[in-house]
């Protein structure tokens, strides 16, 4: 293969989809996302925009640990910190709602920054657990910054109001949450095509000889846990414009853990994997209700079993994709793909 | 009473609890150092061998004498299980990888025992007394001071066992170079069986020691979490690290709770572990990893 | 940032090293080194196992921070600055351990190179916004014109590293630091593992660097075949002093380098390498990518 000089066919050579079959998928996925709200009904419309959020949050964690390998268990607290900054802002300023998620964005940023210091210092697992004395730190100024968080009761939401109409139902939430969300995973996809997105994989491929080839270790270090934090920010803000109730108990430990299988299962370090993880890890539980709701008539107490069930195959799905299918389900769509080759299109 | 009387009793039951957390560190720093190993799921170990002790003593009507046992050995089996179908699988993957393994493994095991026994906590049954044992004039819970006592024995035959006994010493090889045991002809892999098995086992006693002062339920496991600052804090290859900073973080949540107030303990405590990451990031007592080009 | 501070300046540097020590703990692994590297020229830094050469390498790039003495490029101090401020500067390396990235494809690692040289921020690589995108552009196409194409690996630019063999990945990696536009190339061990013909190659490919690029080279070396073939200068270290400089046949012929040498293992083997008949795979032993590995 012999790639001429000029210069349009680099330009090819380096778009985000280089052959016509993964135009065309992208195109049908497009268009699917434009019209399913048309079909889906409420409870399908609800998933849609918990899957957009979710999607986002786990792109931005995608982005620190999985290509920039800094694992942090902290990805649900930046999210309350991006809910209560929204929650905040809409109660008290009354400011405009895509002012007050981007706000959230980035006050969960610097947030970020923040707890990304020890990073400089501290590696690997040590760092992890240092993202969960943040969280628990956080966590502690939740419910005792009375003044900003109305403590353990919370903060209580009006309806976002975007050009003029008040965001009341799912579908009007849809039509808002998945184009951000859509932004945010092509922002992702785009780094990963500078010199950005190359320091971040450099610095988890081997941080030390990053250094020595020209990459500041504190700089992009910091810009990851920044920009993985503003992602998980906005997130928490259209969490909060979802649920429209803000507490200390809404973005458990376990939520950060949840962002965490999402990567491995999608697949980390892939864009596709970060999509894929966090649309399935948020509809596993739905299925598992249905499998529930299908057993009760013969097994009485089915219902009670429902949480205990799903408690243990999130951690079976941890498990089972770390052993058996480590590069996660982004690597079935791979395979599946190369089978299929250029399918419909002839070679 | 006494200002000065009461800072000595809380002092006392803060050594108590950290005696526990020595001995729960001292189940985690046993696996890491021989199988490199972070397992997060040490918590819901621990609490498995709560529920494996009411199982036993309660479910079957065992005496007490006859149920630890049982629970330290489910508490083995359970280890050697997991070491031999999930660890084994990721040797040679990234620390971060198996850490994960056994975050999910934490989950399966809560799921599994709320699914048997029920979300609700539960006391166990009694079997240490309740009598108080006072040290001059301070007084100290009974099973407090049993707990103490139990995890102090048990620590000392650890390090005796390290010392002299011929699966310490190979755990010891293990633990300072794989290879080089390896081509001594230590079995390394039935030393990582053997890690497993009495680490998960000695999780499972202080599960029984722990439940017994506060009764069980599915979310004991956040006990691990103070466990695991112990060992940040301590060194994640370090015995003395997990012996010491058991101590302390005892201490602290101890003194943090009672002059502060309770929801001040796990802020103080992960506090202090962002400070002793910052300042020692290898721990107090950990091996400094040195890197090179 | 470190953008800012590349100087504009072009063209082959000098680089002279003064005095300089480094110990860790009690080892002392160098003791008042002194030499220079001139413009354009090829200058060989060997020496037996552990005689301190990487480490010196370590403190000209500035990830090894020396007690004592100076590094001076172009006359300007830099012993103070930080790695990647050097990198900007123009000092490029290659390492005696593969240090290739394995999840990027060989034209990424390449363009890693490239790095403190552009200018790309965070908001315009997100939106990969006219700028972003020209100067990855015009990147693409040097790398192309002036590196794949020079040392002919073309074929394998699409391939993930880890793929490669250890030949090619050694290529990989001196393309890395011809991307970093060097004014001063640090090779640490270019031919080391090879096979003779990968070994006559890549031997090939440095002089054409100091050929047509004109760079300045610095490069360590076991192969002495090798090192009297193409060297301009030579510089003998030995536990951390050097015992020896001068053109290829001086230092080959000098007795205190014969000295160190045999003090260091097989006479038999080392006098053969002295002579520059072997031209075989050096001395030090299986290279070894993972000594870092554990601490992923
Ligand atoms: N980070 C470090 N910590 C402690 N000692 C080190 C470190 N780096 C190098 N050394 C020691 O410094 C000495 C010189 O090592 P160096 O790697 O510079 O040798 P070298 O000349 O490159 O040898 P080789 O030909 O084997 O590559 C050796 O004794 C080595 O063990
Ligand atoms: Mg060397």
């Amino acid at each position: 293969m012999k790639i001429g000089t000029a210069k349009h066919s680099y330009q090819a050579d380096e778009a985000l989809l280089t052959t016509r079959p993964q135009r065309l998928w992208m195109g049908l996925f497009a268009l699917g996302l434009c019209i399913a709200p048309f079909m889906l009904d409420n409870y399908w419309l609800y998933l849609a925009c918990l899957v957009a959020i979710n999607v986002a949050s786990a792109t931005g964690l995608n982005i620190l640990t999985g290509y920039t390998g800094l694992v942090s268990l902290g990805q649900a607290a930046f999210m309350a910190v991006g809910a209560y900054t929204v929650g905040w802002m809409q109660l008290r300023l009354g400011t405009p709602f895509l002012l007050n998620i981007v706000a959230g964005g980035i006050v969960a940023a610097a947030v970020g920054l923040l707890v990304g210091l020890p990073s400089l210092r501290v590696k690997g697992l040590y760092l992890a657990i240092a993202t969960i004395a943040a969280s628990i730190i956080l966590h502690f100024v939740f419910v005792n910054w009375q003044s900003v968080t109305n403590g353990n009761s919370g903060l209580t939401l009006t309806p976002a109001t975007f050009l003029g109409t008040p965001l009341t139902d799912y579908k009007q939430l849809y039509f808002v949450f998945v184009p951000i969300t859509a932004l945010m995973v092509l922002g992702a996809a785009n780094l990963f095509r500078t010199r950005v997105g190359r320091a971040f994989i450099a610095i988890r491929d081997r941080d030390i000889s990053a250094e020595v080839l020209g990459i500041s270790l504190l700089r992009y270090k910091l810009t990851s846990f920044a920009i993985s934090s503003f992602y998980a920010g906005v997130a928490g803000g259209m969490w909060a414009y979802f649920f429209r109730v803000v507490t200390p108990e809404s973005f458990p430990f376990v939520y950060s853990i949840f962002f965490l299988a999402a990567i491995i299962v999608g697949g980390m370090g892939t864009i596709l994997g970060a999509i894929l993880g966090a649309v399935f890890m948020t509809l596993v539980p739905e299925l598992l209700r249905f499998g529930i709701d299908w057993l009760t008539p013969v097994l009485p107490n089915a219902a009670a079993m429902l949480s205990p069930v799903r408690t243990i195959v999130f951690g079976l799905l941890i498990v089972g994709f770390l052993i058996f299918e480590p590069k996660g389900l982004a690597e079935i769509v791979q395979r599946t793909r190369r089978y299929f080759h250029l399918w419909p299109f002839k070679k | 009473m006494s200002d000065l009387l009461f800072f000595f009793e809380v002092t006392l039951a803060g050594l108590g609890s950290g005696a526990l957390l020595s001995l729960t560190a001292l189940a985690f720093v046993l696996i890491y150092k021989a199988t490199r190993v972070i397992n997060l799921a040490v918590g819901e170990m621990l609490m498995l061998g709560g529920y494996l002790f009411f199982a036993f003593a309660a479910g079957f009507g065992l005496p007490a004498w006859a149920a630890i046992p049982l629970a330290i050995a489910g508490g083995g089996l359970v280890g050697a299980v997991v070491e031999r179908g999930l660890i084994r699988p990721m040797l040679g993957e990234s620390p971060i990888a198996v850490f994960m393994v056994t975050i999910g493994l934490g989950s399966i095991l809560v799921g599994l025992v709320e699914l048997i026994w029920g979300t609700d906590p539960r006391a166990l049954p009694a079997f240490m007394g309740n009598t108080p044992i006072f040290i001059g004039e301070a007084y100290v819970s009974r099973k407090i001071a049993i707990a103490f006592a139990v995890a102090a024995v048990v620590i000392a035959v650890f390090l005796v066992l390290f010392r002299y006994w011929r699966g310490g010493v190979a755990l010891r090889a293990t633990a300072t170079d794989q290879a080089a045991a390896y081509s001594c002809g230590i079995n390394v892999p039935g030393v990582f069986s053997l890690a497993w098995v009495i680490g998960c086992g000695t999780a499972a006693g202080a599960g029984v020691l722990l439940g017994s002062i506060g009764g069980i339920s599915p979310a004991m496991g956040v006990f691990g979490l103070s466990a695991l600052v112990v060992v940040i804090v301590g060194g994640l290859d370090s015995v003395a690290g997990a012996l010491v900073g058991g101590l302390v973080i005892g201490l602290i949540e101890a003194w943090a709770g009672t002059y502060l107030g309770g929801e001040f303990k796990l802020v103080t405590t992960f506090g202090l572990l962002l400070v002793a990451l910052m300042i020692r990031p290898y721990g107090l007592f950990g091996t400094t990893e040195i890197e090179r080009l | 940032m470190t953008g800012a501070l590349d100087s504009g300046a072009t063209g082959a540097a000098r680089l002279e090293v003064e005095d300089l020590s480094l110990s860790f703990g009690g080892l002392k692994a160098l003791r008042g080194v002194s030499f220079s590297a001139e413009p354009g020229s090829i200058t060989a830094l060997i020496g037996p196992n552990g005689a301190g050469k990487t480490s010196m390498f370590n403190c000209i790039s500035g990830f090894y921070k020396p007690q004592k003495g100076s590094v001076r490029f172009d006359g300007r101090d830099v012993t103070r600055m930080h790695p990647p401020e050097r990198a900007a500067l123009g000092f490029a390396r290659t390492f005696q351990n593969i240090a290739l990235f394995r999840g990027m494809t060989v034209l990424d690692n390449i363009k890693l190179g490239r790095h403190a040289h552009m200018k790309t921020g965070l908001l315009q690589a997100l939106a990969y916004w006219g700028p972003a995108q020209r100067e990855e552009m015009e990147l693409r196409a040097e790398v192309e014109r002036r590196i794949i194409d020079f040392l002919e690996i073309d074929h394998i630019r699409n391939m993930p590293v880890a793929a490669l063999s250890y030949g090619l990945q050694k290529r990989v990696e001196l393309a890395r630091a011809l991307a970093m536009r060097p004014r001063i190339l640090l090779l640490d061990e270019p031919v080391a593992g090879m096979n003779r013909e990968e070994t006559e190659d890549m031997a090939r490919f440095i002089l054409d660097v100091k050929e047509e690029w004109g760079t300045t080279i610095l490069m360590v070396e076991h192969d002495m075949g090798m090192v009297m073939d193409i060297s301009d200068h030579v510089v003998v270290l030995n536990f951390g002093e050097v015992i020896a400089r001068g053109l290829p046949h001086e230092v080959q012929a000098d007795p205190h380098v014969t000295e160190a040498y045999l003090g260091s293992g097989d006479p038999a083997a080392l006098m053969a390498r002295l002579k520059g008949e072997t031209g075989t795979t050096g001395n030090s032993g299986a290279p070894t990518d993972d000594r870092r590995e554990d601490v992923a």
